[in-house]
């Protein structure tokens, strides 16, 4: 069925369509539509919304309930993802699947609560403290906002790792058309329960593989989360070998399966001397820019990651190859345009952006790609 | 084939609703749409936005930069709005509020909220009337898409108002198109 | 016998503990062992949820579902449980800096919403983990490493904190007054809504050697019984009688809808099953 949905609405459909049951979230521009959105939909579906004291509370939450084996989420906006940062890092380091989407707007600090930006692509990297790594969505329409919070939940639940949705304030309040796929029509993956009996049931145990079974809390397995380091039980441990071990894996399950989580789309790329690199609302400016260039005879094409944490090096190498030269366009200054330049280090890539609340009109990224042309 | 849609106005005129109904029409209609209002602190009052851009195609960019038809319900966003508009576009006032207008440009100046008032004796009708006035003047949407996702949008119990309002916008806008 | 008990519910391998010798902390938890055990409960429906600290260390050594979360959270996490799965029992151990300094406001909003989840507040006054800081229950006048000529704040009353955040089950006991604490703990593990016990109970290690108590846990439990009276004796005596005291006992035990049993109600309404 063909629905008129906003961004932030097709998150929290997304949401319940992958099977989340739970929500506990903080008021905060421009997410707070999609909170009510979940406090309206969850117990129609038998799930549960709660608004927490604050943001700390709301990330405590979910992970809380994602321990009881029941999928969880909660939004925000890039204060309330600094405030959240203290429980990634725990998610990341006790293998707990959550999802978070963050719904950007200026900043730094307060910034611009009414307006987009881009400018927490490295807050979702590197946010927290310690070595993790967490799966990072960037949605640029509504229909996508739908797709990519199911895979989030599927890629959280798969990998055992904290997930973002990066929205943004445009894509966020903009409504547009979305086809809300029936019930197992598109995949949707739980969380590997144990195989083994309790007595032999541990929550860490690499020998069941790379991302171990997660029993629920209550189900009869009785073990222990800590965000201490642990070997394999779950238990505190400072012996190097398994912190190491631990530690290893955490970012190897991610790092060793690049190439099965990224996803990006490829726009008349193929032919393009010139190739643009952008993402989430931006790129859709690119693509009107593009159009137009096109009609010019400009051959130039836009390449653009659904995922981009883990960063998707290798699939950028070979569709940036023999190309004359990469723009990159954000909104932001420069975080992901740095990223490139480190992996297209034999190539000319030039960077465009801003910050300023205002999303980059198409004419601007015209004129930019005419310049590269004749430099 | 692409078209943008902007209706201005003050917070509290039920603009937002406006576009909403617009853009689930013309998805009836088959068609793609993206829609954008002002987001904001504000509630009643201050100038509100609700834009719809309606395409065959694809809708990259989804806001609405040169307008093809504007719908302005008061001064101050009249005065505001008509900076971004395209060659030829069809402009709808109302003519109680909308005094100062560009008679260079195409503007079609009516009774919107006083036909409201004396059709419906509620003023916050005017959306639907004036939406009846778009959809007649320029075809952007279908009369049955139009009648239909309104039916879907309202709350209960205000049908009946609110099909009254939508007609007499069919009624205004079928003789301002007569007229020129 | 009581020792068999409190076995039966112990991970045996993970000992011996980190808590110092004379810790209060062990007799708090034999004491919340006793009580699981007389309520019968199922290991496998019990959480224990901690956040950082000496307390924190508990869920590491009871053979439950344990979660050791992040200082001052505990109760943000074990809501997220409790609404997850209101079948299980959830409880919260905490220390004094982690309950009411970081956790303050999870704390307050915990005892707003009467969520049925047990808080136990191991309250020596101290950060005994971190090597003996001021926290917000240090007496004044009392000595510790960032108080080092005394601590000029007022403490907070832990259990008038609670009273006034609307925890429905108040209640103070020590770990001096041991079977006493059997029965609060068990009077709050069995209550439904959100139940607060604060404990108050001792670090010799870091708290008794910089105020004239020493390291010898006797003189630290002599310390409690010299500042605790029982609520009883508390209500008759006079304000000046009451200058370094504290009452101990139940404060408040009142029925009121939980949570997760409002939700419910409404989760029916809403799907129209009622």
């Amino acid at each position: 069925m063909e629905k008129l949905l906003s961004g932030n609405e097709a998150i929290a459909e997304g949401a319940i369509y992958a099977g989340c049951r739970f929500f506990a979230g903080y008021p905060i521009t421009p997410s707070s539509d999609l909170a009510e959105r979940m406090s309206f939909r969850l117990p129609q579906v038998g799930g549960r919304f709660i608004q927490m004291e604050d943001e700390i509370a709301s990330a405590g939450a979910i992970i809380g309930a994602s321990l009881c084996g029941i999928k969880s989420m909660t939004a925000t906006s890039g204060p309330g993802f600094s405030l959240m940062q203290e429980h990634i890092s725990f998610a990341a380091m006790a293998e707990v699947p959550i999802v978070i989407a963050n719904i950007q707007r200026g900043g730094p600090s307060t910034g611009l609560p009414t307006f987009p930006s881009q400018q927490d692509m490295m807050q979702a990297r590197w946010g927290a403290h310690g070595d993790y790594e967490a799966i990072t969505l960037v949605p640029c329409s509504v229909e996508e906002c739908f797709y990519l919070t199911v895979k989030a939940f599927n890629l959280s639940e798969k990998y055992r790792v904290p997930a973002f949705i990066l929205s943004d304030e445009v894509i966020a309040h903009l409504r547009e058309k979305v086809r809300i796929p029936e019930p197992g029509e598109i995949e949707v993956i739980d969380r590997e329960k144990p195989r083994v009996p309790p007595e032999q049931y541990y929550p860490y145990d690499d020998s069941q593989g790379e991302v171990p079974p997660l029993a629920a809390f209550g189900s009869g397995y009785r073990y222990h989360v800590t965000g201490l380091a642990h070997d394999i039980t779950g238990f505190p441990t400072h012996d190097p070998e398994k912190v190491g071990r631990l530690l290893k894996r955490i970012v190897d399950k991610i790092r060793n399966h690049v190439s099965e989580i990224v996803e990006y789309e490829e726009y008349m790329v193929e032919d393009a001397d010139i190739l643009v690199f952008s993402y989430g609302c931006t790129s859709r400016a690119c693509k009107e820019a593009i159009q137009e260039l096109r009609r010019d005879g400009v051959r130039v094409g836009l390449w653009r990651p659904k995922v981009i944490w883990p960063f998707p090096e290798e699939e950028l190498k070979k569709a940036a190859s023999g190309k004359k030269a990469v723009l990159v366009v954000e909104m932001n200054y420069k975080q992901i345009g740095y990223e490139v330049e480190r992996i297209l280090c034999d190539m000319r890539v030039h960077w465009m952006g801003r910050a300023d609340g205002e999303i980059i009109p198409p004419e601007e990224i015209e004129e930019e790609v005419k310049c590269i042309l004749t430099s | 084939m692409k078209i943008e849609v902007r209706l201005v106005g003050e917070g509290g005129q039920g603009l937002i609703l406006g576009g909403l109904i617009l853009a689930e029409a013309a998805i009836r209609d088959g068609k793609n749409v993206a829609h954008t209002q002002t987001y904001g602190a504000a509630a009643r009052g201050e100038i509100s936005k609700s834009d719809v851009i309606i395409s065959d195609e694809t809708i990259y960019y989804p806001k609405v930069r040169q307008a093809d038809i504007l719908l302005a319900l008061t001064q101050e966003a009249y005065d505001r709005y008509t900076r971004y508009l395209k060659e030829g576009a069809i402009i709808v006032v109302d003519e109680f509020y909308v005094k100062r207008y560009d008679k260079d440009r195409k503007v079609y100046a009516l009774p919107l909220s006083d036909t409201a008032i004396k059709e419906t004796g509620k003023v916050i009708t005017v959306n639907m009337v004036s939406l009846g006035v778009i959809s007649e003047l320029t075809g952007v949407v279908s009369k049955e898409s139009l009648k239909e996702a309104m039916l879907a949008r309202i709350p209960k119990g205000t049908e009946e108002i609110n099909l009254k309002a939508l007609e007499a916008g069919f009624e205004m806008g079928r003789k301002a198109k007569e007229k020129g | 016998m009581y020792t068999d008990i409190v076995r039966e519910y112990l991970r045996k391998d993970k000992f011996p503990s980190i808590w110092c010798p004379g810790c209060g902390h062990g007799i708090i938890l034999g004491a919340l062992l006793r009580a699981v055990y007389k309520l019968g409960w199922d290991k496998n429906k019990i959480v224990l949820v901690s956040g950082i600290g000496c307390s924190g260390r508990t869920p590491g050594y009871v053979d439950f579902n344990t979660l050791h979360t992040t200082h001052g959270r505990a109760l943000a996490f074990a809501t997220g449980i409790k609404m997850a799965n209101p079948e299980l029992h959830v409880i919260a151990v905490m220390g004094d800096g982690d309950a009411v300094a970081i956790g303050g406001n999870h704390f307050i909003h915990t005892a707003r919403r009467n969520l049925d989840i047990t808080a136990i507040v191991y309250n020596n006054s101290i950060y005994g983990m971190t090597g003996g800081q001021v926290s917000p229950t240090t007496p004044v006048g009392a000595r510790a490493t960032t108080a080092p000529y005394g601590c000029v704040e007022k403490p907070f009353d832990v259990v008038e904190l609670a009273l006034g955040s609307g925890a429905t089950f108040v209640a103070r006991g020590s770990s001096y007054h041991v079977p006493m604490l059997d029965n609060i703990i068990k009077e709050a593990l069995a209550h439904k809504g959100f139940s607060v016990v604060d404990v108050i109970t001792t670090c010799p290690t870091t708290f008794g050697r910089r105020n004239r108590l020493t390291d010898d846990p006797v003189k630290n439990l002599e310390w409690i019984k010299e500042r605790l009276v029982p609520l009883s004796k508390w209500e008759k005596m006079s304000e000046e009688e009451r200058k370094g005291k504290l009452p101990f006992g139940i404060f408040r035990k009142q029925e009121l809808p939980e949570l997760t049993e409002l939700y419910h109600e409404m989760d029916l309404k809403v799907r129209g099953e009622k």
